[in-house]
């Protein structure tokens, strides 16, 4: 055990946990879209995360940070804010938000981190980015909404992490980047069928297990 | 290159059939690494000229990666096709100086008159359209390169005059064709 100390209050936590994961189990909410608790190596690419820690000059990313003895922490200063502001109004910029139709409903991540940054769900001042990509795309066992994810890659890790070898991957570059499903062979066989674990770490309501498939638990390791 | 984010299900038909069975043979030349993967696509792809479904399940399976990284990798670059070529090739420039001179609206047009996406083919195999990076004459943008021969400050009403030509070209040499069957 160590103690840091997050925006003036003393916490406890486990060596070795990030200071995300510290500050979550201890109550304090810090935005994030692409942590998963124990993956090794945390891909930082949300940049929702960022602290200011004493002894570091610029913020940092809460994720890749270890906690150690006597680290000095505040999560809500004026640097800090603004590249969470920026960091959400661009992924803003790509996820349609339309609260009607959206299969996340209350428990929406975003709305989380609207709310926590005081910012609307628009993109504004930004502009809404036009992606040349489909409306929904059938992914066998799954729908697949392009306008809603993020790319945060937690289903395309887990995936990985489950199976070995992953049928969900990244697809194409840049902009086009999508999350694209290949499975061979005969899909009564896909692991899918007792798995489920992508649509349930999806944060956003772009993955989502089709009706007729739903018997499956949904397993997070 | 919607249709390639989703489920392979593979019916090989013989043309299919008899580029997998060259690049089985292909794969045995390559130890099986990783490292590999890009190298062995960059091969099929010379040797075929694009990279069918099942060759690529053929490498995912050599290299005991998965399919999706496979395809994930083989989408990333630009270099990789998926789709045959067709009889006429057609690159549109998007390159910054023909990007900024509207080739986008010129590669609209391409898939528009063809009903295709870039990097796709018709499917009588009479055409396929793929963007490219500067093609080396700026001063003509924005530039669509036709087969080999490079048309410059192409408007989109010279898109239809493209294809006018091509059927004139067509019927051409269907006549000489009919032509040198009656005189056989
Ligand atoms: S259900 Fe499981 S195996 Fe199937 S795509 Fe999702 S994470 Fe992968
Ligand atoms: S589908 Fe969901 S989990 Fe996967 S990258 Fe998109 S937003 Fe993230
Ligand atoms: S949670 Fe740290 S960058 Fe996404
Ligand atoms: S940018 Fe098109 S020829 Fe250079």
């Amino acid at each position: 055990m160590v103690k840091l100390i997050v925006d003036g209050k003393e916490i406890k936590a486990d060596e070795g946990r990030s200071v995300l994961q510290s500050c979550i189990e201890n109550g304090m909410f810090i935005p994030n879209m692409c942590f998963i608790k124990k993956r090794q190596h945390p891909p930082a690419s949300c940049r929702l995360c960022f602290v200011e820690i004493d002894g570091f000059d610029p913020p940092v990313t809460s994720c890749t940070e270890e906690v150690r003895e006597g680290l000095v922490i505040r999560t809500d200063t004026a640097a800090v804010r603004r590249l969470q502001r920026t960091a959400f109004k661009l992924l803003m910029s790509a996820h349609h938000c339309e609260p009607k139709h959206c299969p996340v409903k209350g428990n929406c991540q975003l709305i989380r981190i609207a709310k926590h940054l005081n910012v609307g769900l628009t993109p504004k001042p930004l502009e809404l980015l036009e992606r040349d990509v489909e409306e929904e795309v059938d992914f066998a066992f799954f729908t697949y909404y392009p306008f809603r994810c993020v790319l945060c890659g937690k289903c395309v890790y887990i995936c990985r992490q489950i199976n070995g070898h992953n049928l969900l991957t990244f697809a194409n570059r840049g902009f086009d980047t999508v999350i694209a499903f290949f499975g061979s062979g005969d899909p009564a066989r896909f692991p899918c069928h007792r798995c489920g674990a992508c649509a349930s770490i999806c944060p956003t309501g772009a993955l989502v297990r089709k009706p007729e498939c739903k018997r499956a638990s949904g397993v997070t390791p | 290159m919607a249709e390639l984010v989703c489920m392979t299900v593979f019916e090989s038909d013989p043309e299919e059939r008899a580029v997998l069975e060259n690049v089985a043979a292909m794969l045995e030349e390559f130890e099986k690494q990783r490292g590999n993967l890009i190298p062995i696509l960059q091969a099929i792809q010379d040797k075929h000229s694009y990279l069918c479904g099942g060759a690529m399940e053929m490498v995912a399976n050599h290299l005991d990666v998965a399919l999706g990284e496979v395809y994930g990798v083989a989408t990333f670059y630009n270099q990789f096709r998926f789709h045959p070529p067709g009889r006429h090739q057609i690159k549109v420039c998007l390159g910054t100086a023909c990007h900024v001179a509207g080739g986008d609206i010129i590669l609209e047009n391409f898939e528009r008159k063809l009903g295709i996406k870039d990097g796709e083919t018709t499917p009588d195999r009479e055409y396929s359209v793929e963007r490219v990076a500067c093609v080396g004459c700026c001063a003509l943008a924005p530039v669509a390169v036709i087969n080999d021969t490079v048309e410059g400050h192409i408007k989109p009403s010279r898109v239809e005059g493209i294809f006018v030509q091509f059927q004139v070209e067509r019927e051409r040499e269907e006549r000489e064709e009919a032509e040198r069957e009656s005189s056989e």
